[in-house]
């Protein structure tokens, strides 16, 4: 039997000894310098303080590392504060919600259903570009209520639509993006409203919405379509392929799911809160202030950062153990306050039927090769995921 | 066996029964709107935020550091506050009313 490289599913806690002395973390980005908060209480109070803490500041500010050299355009409505924002939120929730339905969890059931049995059939598959990827994009066209004919475009497009292997931040790579969206609102602009509510898109809605009385502009759907698309793009390929790597050393937790399924959720919770898929994002100063007792200057920066909160001793025991027995577990993997994770109902659909159709069809997991996703964030190195992890699948 | 009503923000009303589990996921089997238990209740999300009548909430029992620290930041919260994926569905909570703050 061939031996598993080790370690595969271990994710260290890079931020543990500077949370539990200053609570703060230092990072350039840019020459536009980010104070990190750590722990889990201080971080929900900033999250939730948008007036002293802003996200509608220059767009991409927020955004570590920041893109405000690559992007112009305002995502919407994430960087956005009350009380513009809940105009917008309220209009887009209940679309973000549709994933509870029974009819988008048969649909996406399907989805996934073909990408494991895909995987089963090949003697090894790279879980990033040739699973996560293409599942996390045909998931997106149920997301969007568009055909799945879209996915290949999306797919073509790679993990992440701003970086390529030459730059973190690859603005050719971005213009396609922002490209291809101002096509298809041309496009939709162009055709009829559908007259069945059931088969219209996300564009379409959008182009035909109000907030405050006041009909979204061109720029406004634009902005809020480059978030559906850039938000739950690589944090949703990352969530799934480090899911899969924790099965492959942890494969009695997988055959434990199948015997009791009710546990999905809590499971699901604790590998997010684990691997914490999204490492951190900004906000603005609009004023002086203290951050855990240190100097914040009004216009710079300071991150919440969810992947060290969600280790925090003083809330979680055992921090660094996957639990699924973890009944409480008020992890900010989606975040926390006014700007929770719009796609979380979604992510956590795609995870959950992920999990219980692998546990039911999936006898064992073998990593092949692996290379690790190491972000560099100043003083910080840490694994958020991979950029190659190549396993064999054995089935039932 | 317990019987509750939720009252939701639209002033609608909902009388629902159930015997295990916690009081999210009865209000969520049943459709109460403004009950979303995005987390599946393990109090990470405060998508299922209920005021207790004030009659009863000893009965109920206040809120365990965790989920206090989540109610702390919303802006709905009010003493009689609680996470209803924190409660449970049992004989103690039978014939009361919740009202759904979302």
């Amino acid at each position: 039997m061939k031996a598993k490289p080790k370690a595969i599913s271990q994710f260290d806690d890079a931020f543990s000894q500077k949370r539990s002395t200053s609570g703060l973390g230092d990072m350039d980005d840019q020459n536009d310098p980010v104070k990190m908060i750590l722990g889990l209480k201080e971080l929900r109070k900033v999250a939730h303080n948008c007036t002293t803490f802003q996200s509608g500041s220059t767009p991409g500010r927020i955004v570590i590392p920041s893109e405000v050299a690559i992007r112009d355009t305002r995502q919407i409505p994430f960087e956005l504060d009350p009380p513009e924002h809940t105009g917008f939120r309220q209009l887009l929730n209940p679309w973000f919600k549709r994933p509870l339905d029974n009819a988008y969890q048969a649909k996406l059931q399907q989805i996934i259903d073909n990408t494991i049995d895909h995987a089963l059939q090949q003697n090894a598959i790279d879980i990033v570009a040739s699973f996560a990827l293409p599942l996390q994009s045909k998931a997106l066209t149920l997301l969007l209520n568009t055909s799945m004919d879209r996915a290949q475009t999306w797919i073509d497009w790679g993990t992440h639509v701003f970086r390529s292997e030459s730059s973190n931040l690859d603005a050719d790579k971005a213009n396609i993006l922002y490209d291809y969206i101002d096509a298809e609102i041309d496009k939709t602009m162009a055709k009829t409203r559908p007259s069945v509510p059931t088969t219209e898109d996300l564009f379409s809605v959008l182009l035909n919405a109000e907030v405050d009385g006041k009909k979204l502009t061109k720029e406004q759907v634009k902005g809020v379509m480059i978030l559906t698309f850039a938000g739950g793009r690589d944090t949703v390929i990352n969530a799934i392929t480090n899911t899969i790597a924790y099965f492959s050393e942890n494969i009695s937790d997988l055959q434990r799911i199948a015997n009791e399924p009710d546990i999905v959720n809590r499971a699901v919770e604790e590998l997010l809160r684990y691997f914490s898929p999204l490492t951190q994002m900004g906000r603005v100063a609009t004023e002086d202030t203290t951050v855990c007792e240190h100097a914040i200057k009004a216009d710079s920066r300071v991150s919440l950062c969810w992947a060290s909160a969600n280790r925090d001793e003083n809330v979680f025991s055992n921090p660094n153990t996957v639990d699924f027995d973890r009944k409480i577990n008020p992890h900010v993997s989606f975040g926390f306050s006014h700007h929770n994770c719009l796609g979380a109902t979604h992510a956590r659909q795609i995870l959950r039927q992920l999990v219980l159709t692998l546990a039911n069809k999936v006898a064992d997991i073998n990593v092949v090769s692996a290379d690790e996703n190491i972000e560099q964030l100043g003083e910080f190195s840490r694994k958020v995921g991979f950029n190659r992890l190549e396993v064999s699948l054995t089935a039932k | 066996m317990a019987k509750v009503i939720f009252v939701t923000q639209n002033n609608g009303s909902m009388e629902v029964e159930g015997d295990s589990g916690s009081l999210m996921e009865l209000a969520v089997a049943n459709g109460v709107a403004g009950i979303d238990g995005d987390c599946g209740g393990v109090c990470s999300c405060a998508t299922c935020h209920i005021y207790v009548d004030p009659a009863d909430f000893d009965k109920v029992g206040a809120a365990q550091e965790v989920e206090s620290d989540m109610l702390e930041l919303d802006d709905k919260v009010t003493e009689y506050s609680r996470l209803c994926c924190q409660i449970d569905v049992s004989d103690q909570i039978d014939g009361m009313t919740f009202v759904v703050a979302n």
